[in-house]
C-alpha cells in the first residue's frame, strides 16, 4: 500500500512547525506499518495530549485521542477487550514520565502487549516550551530562565528497571533504525518501548541555541552510539542507540485468559 | 537486483514546509530550497535514488518514482 493509503489526507498539510521531529517518526511509523503488512483495522493508536499525541488523527487505523498522560490507561482497557489488535501508545516526554509516570512503570511491570512510543523532544512543546523530565540538568527552558537544575529519568534505563520486555531507542537522524526498531517493537509480545529522540526546533532548538531541525539532528548524529560501541567506552556522554532488552516474560492479557478458565472451572 | 532508476522527484507543495532537512541529508546534494521556501529538485540527473529525502520528510512531502 501507498503512504496515502494509511493517513487520513483530509488533515494534510499536519500542524507540526517546520522540520518538527514528529513528523519523521509519524513517517517511519508508516513505512513500520507498511513493511509488516498489518492490517490498518487491525491496529489501535491511542495517544494522550501534546503536540505528539496529534499522530493519532494523521493516521487512519483505529484511533483514540485521550487524556493528558493516561493514554496506556485507556490501551490497557481496549487491549484487555480486544487482545487480537495491535495496540501503539505514541506519548510525548511530558505526557509519558510526567504526567504518565505511574502509567508508565505499572504497564510495564504487568507486561501487557503494547507498544509505547515515546517522542521525545525533551520539552512540553504544546503549552510554549517548558521542561520536562527529559530535559536535563543545564538545559534552558521557558520554565528555567536561568537553566534546568532537574536531573533527567534515561528513558531507556527506567523502562528495564520497571520490566518492559522489550526497550530500544533511536532518533529522528537514523530514520531506519528507527523504522526497524518499531517493527521490532511491535513484533514483539509484551510491553515494548522504544524511545526516540525528536526535534523541537521551535522551543527546545531554539532556547538551547541547537540552531534549525537539521542542525539539530546532526547533532543527534554526533551524540549518539551504536549499543556496546567502543566509541562509548571511550566517551561516556554519547546516547546508545539500538535494542537494550528484548525478553520473554508471561504477557498480561494471556495470563488473564487462564485465570478466567480457572475461575469457570471453581464454579 | 539492479539499482532503482529514477524517474521523478514528486514534491507535494502544498504540504512541504520548506525545513530543509531534505536539501540537507541528500548525499548527491541534489535537492534545493526555492524561493517561496519549497523543496525543488535542482539537479534531478545526480540523484541515486536512495529515497533517504522522502524517509526524512516530516511532511510527508517528497516522493522518489522510480523506473
Ligand atoms: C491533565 C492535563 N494537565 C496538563 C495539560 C496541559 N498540557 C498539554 S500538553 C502538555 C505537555 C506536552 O508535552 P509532551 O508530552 O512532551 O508533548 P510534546 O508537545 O512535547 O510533543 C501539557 C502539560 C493537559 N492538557 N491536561
Ligand atoms: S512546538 Fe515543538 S513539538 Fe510542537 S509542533 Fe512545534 S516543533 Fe513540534
Ligand atoms: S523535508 Fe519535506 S517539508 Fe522539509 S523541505 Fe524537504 S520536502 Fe519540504
Ligand atoms: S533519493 Fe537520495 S540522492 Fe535522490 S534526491 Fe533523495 S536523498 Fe538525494
Ligand atoms: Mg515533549
Amino acid at each position: 500500500m501507498a503512504i496515502k493509503d494509511y493517513i487520513r489526507e483530509r488533515f494534510f498539510p499536519q500542524m507540526w512547525c517546520p522540520g518538527c521531529g514528529h513528523g519523521i517518526i509519524l513517517n517511519g511509523l508508516i513505512k513500520a506499518v507498511e513493511e509488516l503488512g498489518l492490517n490498518k483495522n487491525d491496529i489501535v493508536m491511542v495517544s494522550g495530549i501534546g503536540c505528539s499525541a496529534r499522530i493519532s488523527g494523521y493516521l487512519d487505523f483505529h484511533t483514540m485521542h485521550t487524556l493528558h498522560g493516561r493514554a496506556l490507561a485507556f490501551a490497557t482497557g481496549i487491549k484487555m477487550s480486544r487482545p487480537e489488535l495491535n495496540v501503539l501508545v505514541p506519548m510525548g516526554d511530558g505526557d509519558a514520565l510526567a504526567i504518565g509516570g505511574n502509567h508508565f512503570i505499572h504497564a510495564a511491570r504487568r507486561n501487557i502487549d503494547m507498544t509505547a512510543i515515546v517522542m521525545n523532544n525533551r520539552v512540553y512543546g504544546m503549552t510554549g516550551g517548558q521542561y520536562s523530565p527529559l530535559s536535563g540538568y543545564g538545559t534552558l527552558a521557558t520554565t528555567a530562565p536561568y537553566t534546568n537544575i532537574d536531573h533527567p529519568f534515561d528513558v531507556v534505563d527506567l523502562a528495564v528497571a520497571v520490566g518492559a520486555t522489550f526497550v530500544a531507542r533511536s532518533t529522528t537522524y537514523h530514520i531506519r533504525q528507527l523504522t526497524d526498531l518499531i517493527k521490532k517493537a511491535i513484533t514483539h509480545k509484551g510491553f515494548s518501548v522504544v524511545e526516540i529522540l525528536s526535534q523541537c526546533p521551535t522551543y527546545y532548538g531554539r532556547k538551547n541555541k541547537e540552531g534549525n531541525a537539521y542542525e539539530m539532528m546532526e547533532l543527534m548524529k554526533q551524540t549518539t552510539t551504536p549499543v556496546g560501541s567502543e566509541a562509548k567506552k571511550q566517551n561516556h556522554d554519547l546516547i546508545e542507540t539500538g535494542v537494550f532488552v528484548e525478553t520473554d516474560k508471561p504477557e498480561y492479557c494471556t495470563e488473564y485468559d487462564k485465570i478466567i478458565e480457572r475461575a469457570k472451572k471453581d464454579n | 537486483m539492479p539499482k532503482a532508476k529514477l524517474k521523478e522527484h514528486k514534491i507535494n507543495r502544498r504540504w512541504c514546509k520548506g525545513c530543509g532537512i531534505c536539501a540537507h541529508f541528500c548525499p548527491k546534494n541534489v535537492l534545493e530550497i526555492d524561493k517561496d521556501e519549497k523543496a525543488v529538485a535542482a539537479r534531478p540527473e545526480d540523484c541515486i535514488a536512495c529515497r533517504l529525502c522522502e524517509l526524512r520528510c516530516p511532511d510527508l512531502a517528497i516522493e522518489i518514482i522510480t523506473e
